[in-house]
């Protein structure tokens, strides 16, 4: 199909004056019910003259400002964005297959509104399911980023307008009346005396003979009664009743749990293993078999496959980081670290040195795979925001050809970065094929700690120079353990990466600089990356670089502030770039009621982010009393507790406030864990952590017991950004922030509390999996 | 292998496994009882939590041969009475408080069983009561969940 876009003559429609009919070409598949498909041509809707707030010196914007890591995505996604396919089915229902991965971030009930919002549907009357691996789609079928929502807003209005309209042509025509007499509701089609025709018998009669380009006119923005009204999640009472499955509740005949012996390293290897027959006899076990990164174990139960697993007697090589530590690594990154610049004015140089830790981005789901490999094809189930890459990998591990392999997605059970890789994929399709029997592959809960993927260590040096009243330049150096892009990621990002304003980068170099902005006013801003690779499985974890890179921005904007004798929030109030963003300072620190008085031991921290097109500032309280930071519960990581947070967001249009919400929350608990609580110990070339009584994310007794979120409901952006990492940054810098205030001391290592004691006996490596207890019902309470 | 009699969710089953495989497997892999969840195998994340005559309690490290025939587990398949959703499940759905779901079942019996004891200890579902839950979510629910144990305390 043609790649452009039919443009129309602009018009001023009567409610909002900036907003314009833009008009899109859709497409009427040949079929013999309705189909249609939409795909959109380059918008420049991101207005590229933003209002200036402050008097201090401008930065001119990073790159990330004008064509963000969104546009990256949006724009390798376009040339098959055409793809996206809607059908009106015979009983009246609408149904359309997201080429995404739902892990809880709530994009089916958001698409489902969108599609409602153009259709004068319920969304509960559009079913929304998620695509198998499509090969064609190419880049169209990775969720990262923060971008769905971005990426898929305009096509997918663009198809339910022409179904919409296809349909009222077919209304029109039966009643033998004018199109615009009639009314459409809820899939009731209405004449002028009251006849009804459902969607489903319209559905034929709307159908079209043949492909064909239609020129759609979207519904504006100030008829919307869907999109921007808070809407439950579509799956809530199948989640609160059980019936939700996840990947391993599934039942695929005859894939029987399967659990992998891991090695003791860091991607240890299997030498061999020396009582395998023993183990193939234990209890319940079918098959045992060594695997490229262990010995997979297939039984009855999951249990019994753990105790099997416990039971081998396997030899490993030492790993990928064989007798490294902590130190040894940051030594190593330091080595790696770029110069930072000379200040060219005079005046005071401010600078701040942080180092940021492993952290894990373990789902509570672990990763798992259901696989089923016959002679000539394979059939893989498994909740990956990749599926095509994983195909892919699949189809050449096993010598065939990409069609004859088939990737399902499922509904996941959290991901945060890690569901951009698909590790367990590949190892159920090898298990599969080294047993000849289907198998539904989990890893157990050490295994997701130990040995999977893992934020990267980094370093963040930042150096400022204020001059008289006000700062001349802001340098920033992120130097960090490699991150491992996706491949799915990476294709997307090479083929576009050429085509941004910033010249031929490596892919990681690419992202950095699309997502790092810097949204104040402070002279000459740079903001530069550096990677070391020391073959750690890597990965973003809720956002790549912004957590770490903000914190140490915000923290430097403090002592900066400090330094011309200005309060944190006035001072972000008057030096942030542009007037929406200093709408936002201005309404948290009024939500918070900023500078209110505190006991000795407690603050509030202030901190923005800018990024996925949107802005959001945190206002934190943090309490770090004795009596709090040593209260003791078992198990765990107590320390200081933020005890409120507010946190205003604008991220453009919204399509559903109660899900956009409940992002920010999800993030905002990210953020005080990696802030506080959660970092990975790497000691003599493994991970300490095996569990969640290791890895502190956070609980209920660290959560905020005040929250209070504000959404931004009439931005002046007119698409909607980014959401899904959007919480994290913010808080990061709000919490470290408030640390520094509460306790007079600059925090220079994250999480604050890593070299703290650890609160427990780290479990054994060999056997690799911690048993379970048997004590359990003396517990019960 | 040997034969276990037990009640889950009002109904009387018999099972024929080992005596040391734990219930959560005899519950999801045995009986294709999914609602509880894996998400450590150690009784720390509580992704499992079920009840046993009432109580709250880990399946992940209570054997089935521990299990006797007079005991009643109940499952988050168990909780609503039919159609009729309990209370809590009611109070989930309105505080639209799952993202990702996996934990919720567990949250959910944590969450009654919490509000069962705090009544029986004539204490208040307050802030300390509620840091006291140790189930993990790590989409980061807490809040809404917060919100919505003390609505549905208030309605069971």
């Amino acid at each position: 199909m043609p790649a452009h876009r039919a443009s129309a003559p602009e018009r001023r429609s009567p409610g909002r004056s900036h907003v314009s009919r833009r008009r899109f070409l859709g497409y009427l598949v040949a079929a013999p019910t309705l189909v249609v498909a939409a795909e959109v041509g380059r918008q420049a809707v991101f207005d590229s003259t933003p209002v200036a707030n402050a008097a201090a010196i401008p930065s001119p914007p990073l790159p990330g400002e004008v064509y963000d890591l969104l546009d990256v995505i949006r724009d390798a996604a376009r040339p098959t964005a055409n793809l996206i396919r809607i059908e009106v089915e015979r009983d009246g229902t609408v149904s359309f297959a997201l080429p995404r991965s739902d892990n809880g971030q709530g994009i089916i009930t958001s698409t489902q509104m969108i599609i409602a919002e153009e259709m004068n549907l319920d969304p509960d009357q559009v079913v929304v399911t998620l695509a198998d691996a499509r090969p064609e789609l190419v880049f169209n079928q990775l969720t990262g980023g923060s971008s769905t929502t971005f990426s898929t807003y305009t096509p997918i209005r663009v198809a339910a307008a022409l179904a919409q309209g296809r349909l009222l042509d077919a209304a029109a025509a039966e009643l033998g009346q004018d199109k615009s007499v009639l009314t459409s509701r809820t899939g009731l089609i209405t004449g002028m005396n009251g006849e009804e025709l459902p969607f489903g018998e319209l559905t034929e009669l709307a159908a079209s003979p043949v492909d064909e380009a239609v020129d759609v006119a979207l519904k504006p923005r100030e008829e919307f009664s869907v999109i921007g009204t808070p809407r439950t999640k579509s799956d809530a009472r199948a989640m609160v009743t059980g019936k939700k499955k996840f990947l391993t509740d599934m039942q695929v005949p005859d894939a029987l749990p399967t659990v992998i012996c891991r090695g003791p390293n860091l991607n240890s290897a299997p030498q061999g293993v020396n009582n395998i027959d023993e183990v193939r006899t234990m209890p319940g076990v079918t098959d045992v078999e060594q695997v490229r990164t262990g010995v997979a174990v297939r039984a009855v139960t999951y249990g019994q496959a753990v105790d099997a697993v416990n039971a081998l007697d396997v030899d490993w090589d030492g790993g990928t980081v064989e007798g490294e530590n902590d130190e040894s690594v940051l030594e190593k990154v330091r080595a790696g670290e770029l110069p930072l610049a000379v200040p060219q004015t005079p005046g005071t140089t401010v600078e701040g040195d942080f180092v940021f830790y492993f952290r894990s981005n373990s789902a509570l789901e672990t990763n798992c795979a259901i696989a089923d490999v016959r002679d000539g094809s394979a059939e893989i189930w498994g909740p990956s925001k990749s599926p095509i890459a994983a195909q892919a990998d699949i189809a050449q591990d096993l010598g065939l050809p990409q069609n004859a392999v088939t990737v399902h997605v499922t509904e996941g059970g959290g991901s945060f970065g890690r569901r951009l890789f698909y590790d367990a994929l590949p190892e159920a399709a090898e298990a599969s094929r080294a047993m000849g029997k289907p198998v539904k592959l989990m890893w157990t809960r050490a295994d997701d700690s130990r040995q999977g993927r893992v934020h990267p260590m980094a370093t963040c040096r930042v150096r400022a120079q204020v001059t008289g009243e006000s700062v001349s330049s802001f340098e920033i150096r992120h130097t960090s353990v490699a991150s491992e892009l996706n491949p799915g990621l990476s294709e997307a990002i090479t083929a576009a990466a050429n085509k941004a304003p910033l010249g031929n980068l490596t892919i990681a170099q690419s992202i950095y600089i699309t997502t790092q902005t810097n949204p104040y006013n402070v002279g000459v801003a740079t903001s530069l990356l550096n990677e070391v690779d020391m073959r750690f499985n890597t990965c973003s974890m809720r956002n790549i670089y912004s957590p770490d890179t903000a914190t140490a921005r915000e923290l430097m904007i403090d002592k900066v502030a400090a330094e011309l004798g200005k309060d944190p929030y006035e001072f972000r109030s008057e030096f942030v770039k542009l007037d929406r963003f200093k709408k936002v300072v201005d309404r948290a620190a009024q939500e918070a009621d900023w500078g209110r008085t505190m006991p000795e031991g407690m603050a509030q921290g202030i901190a923005i982010h800018q990024e996925y097109k949107g802005i959001a500032c945190a206002v934190v309280e943090l309490d770090c009393r004795p009596e709090t930071v040593n209260r003791e519960i078992r198990s765990a990581r107590t320390g200081p507790r933020v005890t409120k947070v507010t946190y205003v967001v604008d991220v453009g249009l919204v399509i559903n406030p109660r899900g956009l919400e409940a992002q920010m929350m999800g993030g905002i608990n990210d953020g005080i864990a990696m802030t506080l609580t959660s970092g990975l110990h790497l000691e003599d070339g493994h991970f300490v952590e095996a569990s969640w009584d290791n890895y502190f994310y956070t609980r209920q007794w660290n959560t905020p017991p005040e929250m209070n979120i504000v959404l931004i409901e009439d931005s002046e952006a007119p698409e909607p950004g980014g959401a899904g990492e959007f919480g994290v940054a913010a808080t990061c810098g709000a919490v470290a922030c408030a640390y520094a205030r509460a306790t007079g001391t600059v925090p220079e290592y994250f999480p604050i509390l890593h070299k703290e004691p650890l609160p427990f006996e780290p479990y054994p490596t060999v056997p690799p999996i911690p048993p379970s207890p048997t004590n359990g019902l003396e517990m019960a309470r | 292998m040997s034969t276990h009699t037990f009640k889950v969710n009002g109904e009387t089953v018999t099972v024929d496994v080992e005596d040391d495989v734990r219930m959560l497997w005899v519950l999801r892999d045995v009986l294709g009882i999914t609602g509880p969840k894996y998400g450590c195998g150690i009784n720390v994340c509580k992704a499992c939590t079920s009840h046993v005559n009432g109580k709250a309690f880990n399946p992940c490290s209570v054997p089935v041969g521990a299990i006797s025939e007079s005991d009643e587990i109940t499952t988050i398949e168990g909780l609503a009475d039919g159609e009729e959703l309990h209370p809590m499940q009611q109070a989930w759905i309105d505080n639209d408080v799952a993202q990702c779901g996996y934990c919720q079942p567990g949250q959910i019996m944590a969450a009654v069983a919490l509000v069962k004891r705090c009544e029986a200890e004539g204490r208040e579902i307050d802030d300390e009561a509620l840091d006291e839950i140790r189930n993990i979510c790590r989409c980061g629910t807490y809040n809404r969940i917060r919100e919505a144990i003390k609505a549905g305390a208030g309605a069971m």
